[in-house]
């Protein structure tokens, strides 16, 4: 049989880890007649380096006269074999592999093996890289691109969950509650804790702050509405929202992203089901629920952070923290920054299912995606937060 | 073939017992591989075949029992000595397992560049080498694997499986997913590079086919440990009920007469 042959000369392995490889050559013999080209020793990987440069500089000084002598070729793999091809051409070679009956079997049967593959296969040649400005022209086209229609895409998803929602308000029974709890739990009671900490953190940072510099104006007392204002009319509602992106729009992202590269949302559609309906509109509306409800929870812990450090470094006590917001300010601003809260809500959900829909099967994809959602929603989040202050500065709210 | 000479084991596998929890894979499991044969290990869903393969490769510890692979414990050595070990297996995934964030030549070239010690574009020009061998198209070896089809991501994974010219094959459902064609190119090309490179093959298949063609020895797990291994003939004759359904069923039955004919042929 015609691997009997090949076990009868296996290399000796446990033997090859202790000892050196045997190094391999080619030579070219130009004093005999016909001029003839030794091929000697181990052509392995472990040699490829240097029978590389080797064959590098023989090409080219022999003709198809030239006699090949591989009686003295050691062990053969397949990167030496490829060597070889490259070395003979596949037409010498497929006519030595028949003909030379010094080699062995095993080692006629791979060198056809390799010559047949690499028959019609050229490795392919890279382009040469272009110059670096334009390249960067051509990424900074490429990016102004990809904002466009991101901008576009969005705008459209955002309208077709609106029309979604608009079809089902008239239908109660498709309305999927269950689902809608869970994410309200999810995306809203597990993140109550944090935000709360964070917000109070802040909040007796920004009562810190104030005490620093206002102390110098006499007007330390002040602190109380450097907390209130901010925290009711930008924080309370800024800091949730950003957290929220972080936190809610990559988890909808890798859900949804998941379930895409799993084909779970080709099979939803095959099934006659809407994704949009079924995936889409529970997470949206809850953060739509969720948010307001943190926002609350952020103003108040950001206004006992302040309170607190008022209490304890300013000699504020909280009676008068009280009556001084009571006097103060007015249930407008806590209504003006409540009321951005549903477009958050709404647009960190849109953008966390749209990237979760817009991955492609690979499981990298999913991981570009989430890191693209938390970047938009927390870009859009600021972006429409300032557009609100100027709104708002406008109309003298 | 042979088998009554002394042959030379690559993998000796004694007394594995794998269990996950309260539920046991493997009992008293013995296993051997032999130097330059394919071996085909089959069972049904659920058997433990592929936790069988991590055990021998070393990427699940066994509850009880050890493997040895050349002579050598694998998880008594250290950690240079169990590289050197591992860079002559060559693993080929159920799933293929190709590195998502590198291209299939870049697949292929990163085992030469890291082991061998070659350059980078050395390295690239012999992964094209072995993307050719194992029958990838030129097209696809600049792609990236999320934008291959199950085939010639099967053939890629192969390829990567050959880069460092292992001695022993371990070959996860190769086939599978494989139109026909393919899959009998497949087998041919597994043959050949054993008879050409005197591999040992270790393989897990379903594919009755390839079974036929290309197996020297066929293990069976069933009821955890290895029920029969030997020449296919001789398991097909074995007195039991799950190797009569497998072999004598009639999937098993037109690949055996398509063997059959091949050999009149």
């Amino acid at each position: 049989m015609l691997w009997d042959g090949a076990l009868a000369r296996l290399p000796d392995h446990m033997e090859l880890m202790t000892t050196t490889v045997t190094s391999a050559n080619a030579t070219l013999d130009t004093t005999s007649s016909p001029a003839c080209l030794r091929i000697t020793g181990d052509w392995t990987l472990a040699n490829y380096a240097s029978l590389k440069l080797c064959t590098a500089g023989l090409a080219g000084q022999y003709d198809s006269m030239t006699r090949i002598e591989l009686e003295q070729l050691g062990k053969l793999d397949t990167a030496g074999a490829a060597l070889l091809v490259e070395l003979l051409g596949t037409e010498r070679l497929a006519q030595l592999a028949e003909t030379d009956t010094h080699l062995p079997a095993a080692s006629r049967a791979l060198l056809q093996t390799v010559y047949c593959s690499l028959h019609d296969y050229c490795i392919p040649v890279k382009a040469p890289e272009q110059a670096v400005l334009v390249q960067l022209l051509e990424r900074i086209g490429s990016a102004v691109d990809t904002l466009k229609q991101d901008t576009l895409h969005l705008l459209g998803f955002v309208g077709l969950i609106l029309a979604t929602f608009g079809r089902l308000l008239l239908q109660p029974k498709r309305w999927r509650l269950t689902s809608v709890v869970a994410h309200v739990e999810q995306t809203g009671l597990n993140a109550a804790p944090i935000v709360a900490l964070l917000t109070f953190l802040v909040g007796a940072v920004v009562a810190f702050l104030g005490a620093t510099v206002l102390v110098k104006f006499g007007a330390s007392i002040f602190t109380v509405d450097l907390v209130a204002f901010s925290f009711l009319r930008e924080f309370g509602v800024l800091l949730t929202a950003i957290l929220m992106a972080g936190r809610t729009a990559s988890a909808f992202t890798a859900q949804i992203g998941s379930m895409k590269a799993n084909e779970e949302i080709d099979a939803l559609r095959t099934l006659g089901l809407d994704p949009i309906e079924i995936l889409v509109i529970p997470r949206v509306l809850a953060l739509l629920i969720a948010l307001p409800l943190l926002t609350f929870l952020a103003m108040l812990c950001g206004i006992v952070g302040g309170g607190l450090v008022c209490a304890l470094s300013l000699d504020i006590s909280p009676a008068m923290f009280l009556s001084m917001m009571q006097n103060d300010i007015d249930a407008r601003h806590f209504l003006v920054g409540l009321a951005k809260a549903p477009f958050f809500a709404f647009l960190i959900a849109a953008i966390g299912c749209l990237e979760g829909l817009k991955v492609t099967g690979s499981a990298e994809s999913v991981g570009a995606h989430t890191t693209s959602s938390v970047v938009q929603s927390i870009f859009v989040v600021i972006v429409l937060d300032a557009i609100a202050a100027l709104f708002y500065m406008e109309m003298g709210w | 073939m042979n088998t009554t000479s002394p042959r030379e084991t690559v993998i000796e596998a004694r007394g594995l017992c794998n269990r996950f929890g309260s539920q046991s894979v493997h009992e008293q499991l013995d296993l051997d591989l032999f130097r330059g044969e394919i071996l085909a290990v089959v069972g049904g869903s659920g058997s433990g075949k592929s936790v069988l393969l991590r055990s021998i490769i070393g990427l699940r510890r066994p509850n009880e029992g050890d493997v040895r692979v050349f002579g050598q414990h694998l998880s008594q050595l250290d950690e240079a000595q169990r590289s050197r070990v591992e860079r002559r297996f060559g693993v080929l995934f159920q799933k293929g397992a190709l590195f998502s964030s590198l291209t299939v030549t870049e697949n292929v070239a990163l085992p030469l560049i890291e082991h061998a010690g070659l350059g980078r574009a050395d390295a690239e020009h012999l992964a094209g080498v072995k993307l050719a061998l194992a029958g990838l198209p030129l097209s696809a070896a600049d792609k990236y694997p999320a934008s291959l089809s199950g085939g010639m991501i099967k053939r890629a994974a192969l390829a990567r499986a050959l880069a460092l010219d292992p001695d022993i094959l371990f070959l996860d459902e190769p086939t599978a997913g494989l139109d026909p064609i393919g899959a009998a190119a497949f087998d041919q090309l597994i043959l050949t590079l054993r008879d050409a490179l005197g591999l040992s093959v270790f393989l897990i298949t379903h594919d009755l086919d390839t079974l036929y063609t290309i197996t020297d020895r066929v293990a069976v797990l069933s009821q955890k440990k290895v029920l029969v291994a030997a020449p296919i003939a001789q398991v097909a004759e074995t007195e039991d009920a799950w190797i009569q359904d497998y072999f004598h069923g009639p999937r098993g039955r037109a690949a055996y007469l398509a063997t059959q004919a091949l050999k009149e042929v």
